[in-house]
């Protein structure tokens, strides 16, 4: 009888990953691991390459060098597969303005092949406190309710990886504790989280694993319960950014 | 429902939302239609001759805004990149866009018809075959408009960039369109409007099928 293989690959390995945006490289020869079924929370600066290692993971953007696997598939090479596994939350909503809430996760549902009833999406909206208003346009919907309906589309792909970036952000207190029931909801479901905050207590206590990056480089790594204080980022203890 | 299905229901939703913007493309053609009028003046014969050219430089010069337009929706919070990351192959997305803007351009032009026989006294012996020539020219334009349209979304300039990189190209589509609807209005003793019409069909299958394929390449990092 043929016993079940178990994939041992990391959700998420990077080597040497670069990525540079003009003449500045964002994210500079990173060796990272994320092992399957944790969470890691993603802490640094501003403009330290936090959005850009979730933007690569999720394949939005190419590397300049340095290989990428995610689920033991080369990231570079076979997108397709790789966009399959993941979901992200970016700070772009990727919302349309002049569709409701319901339309614009009918849309992402409809390239799902997903079933987009209005009975099947809409306990997703409930889920993040705006099915009642499902049929208002995105248009009219603040910056925080944007964010809700972005988390709800990115329920929808039920990915193996789930990258949120800055999941807190323009949210008031009740959406705080919505992100932290959702967070729940994903571990539940045994998804690899990583997810990029500057909330460091929060982040320390829904995640495992935690790493910081300074000017796109590695500069600690270990469990996130032991994320040094300020995240490593106590601006006496690091060097000036340079120019 | 299918990928194509999906990326066409989308489209059509996001412009019925802005059928507004539909209606002021329409009024844009149609002063032009009007301007061209006032330019030649009361010529009856010179009007009727020329019926056909204005008739496609209103529905070229309307088709800029039309395609420019037509990605203002995906650039706003990057919706494109989202539907790219669902997955969704980039070639489902170009298809669905284009059939979109070649719906929208085969009604303008169809729209702008009853403006070109009232405004140029132009006859209309043969309406259903010149809206068959229509629709293969809005096919011509479409296709590669749809992929300019996507190459220069991002530029700053795109309004002007857009027409300075289409205008070329589209070229055999203006002159093959034209010359196919002038025998169809004013006369085709020798049925010469079936080659010109052929023309229109092979420029619009080529680019049918090449821009499809080179949309990834455009809209990819």
């Amino acid at each position: 009888m043929a016993s079940p293989t178990i994939d041992a690959s990391p959700a998420v390995e990077t080597v040497a990953l670069s990525r540079r945006y003009g003449p500045r490289w964002a994210l500079a020869q990173l060796d990272v691991r994320f092992e399957r079924g944790r969470a890691a929370m993603i802490v640094g600066r501003n403009g330290s390459g936090k959005s850009t290692l979730l933007r690569l993971v999720a394949t939005a953007i190419r590397p300049d060098h340095g290989t990428l696997r995610v689920l033991g598939i080369d990231a570079a090479r076979d997108r397709d597969r790789v966009r399959q596994d993941v979901a992200l939350l970016s700070h772009a909503s990727y919302l349309y303005d002049a569709l409701s809430a319901l339309e614009n996760l009918q849309v992402a549902a409809r390239f799902l092949g997903r079933d987009a009833s209005r009975a099947t999406l809409l306990p997703l909206l409930a889920e993040v406190a705006l099915a009642e208003r499902a049929d208002d346009p995105v248009s009219t919907f603040s910056a925080g309710m944007r964010k809700r309906l972005s988390l709800a589309r990115t329920l929808l792909q039920n990915a193996t990886v789930v990258l949120l970036d800055e999941p807190y952000g323009e949210l008031d207190p009740p959406g705080f504790r919505m992100v932290d029931r959702l967070f729940a909801l994903l571990r539940g479901r045994s998804a690899t989280i990583l997810m990029a905050t500057h909330l460091l207590d929060r982040g320390a206590a829904l995640c495992d694993d935690g790493i910081v990056l300074e000017e796109g480089r590695l500069q600690w790594a270990g469990a996130a319960k032991d994320l040094p204080n300020e995240g490593g980022l106590d601006p006496a203890s690091l060097p000036e950014p340079r120019a | 429902m299918s990928g194509l299905g999906a990326a066409l229901s989308k489209e059509l939703m996001l412009q019925w939302r802005s059928r507004a913007q539909w209606l002021a493309v329409f009024a844009f053609g149609a002063a032009a239609l009007l301007l061209f009028s006032f330019a030649v003046g009361p010529n009856y014969e010179l009007l009727r001759g020329n019926a056909p050219g204005f008739l496609w430089l209103g529905l070229l010069l309307s088709s800029t805004l039309t395609l420019s337009e037509s990605f203002q929706a995906e650039m706003e919070h990057r919706a494109i990149e989202g539907l790219l990351l669902l997955p969704t192959a980039p070639h489902v997305l170009y298809y669905g866009k284009a059939l979109a803007n070649f719906t929208q351009l085969t009604l303008l032009g169809v729209g702008l018809v009853p403006l070109m026989v009232v405004l140029f006294d132009a006859p209309l012996p043969r309406p259903f075959a010149l809206f068959g020539v229509i629709a293969l020219g809005a096919a011509g334009l479409s296709a590669p408009g749809t992929l300019y349209a996507a190459m220069t979304f991002q530029a700053r300039a795109r309004q002007t960039l857009l027409p300075l990189l289409l205008f070329p190209l589209v070229v055999p589509v203006l002159i093959a369109a034209v010359k196919a609807t002038s025998l169809l209005l004013l006369g085709d003793p020798m049925d010469q409007a079936r080659p010109w019409a052929l023309i229109l069909l092979c420029f619009a299958a080529l680019h049918w099928s090449l821009c499809g394929v080179l949309f990834g390449r455009v809209i990819e990092d």
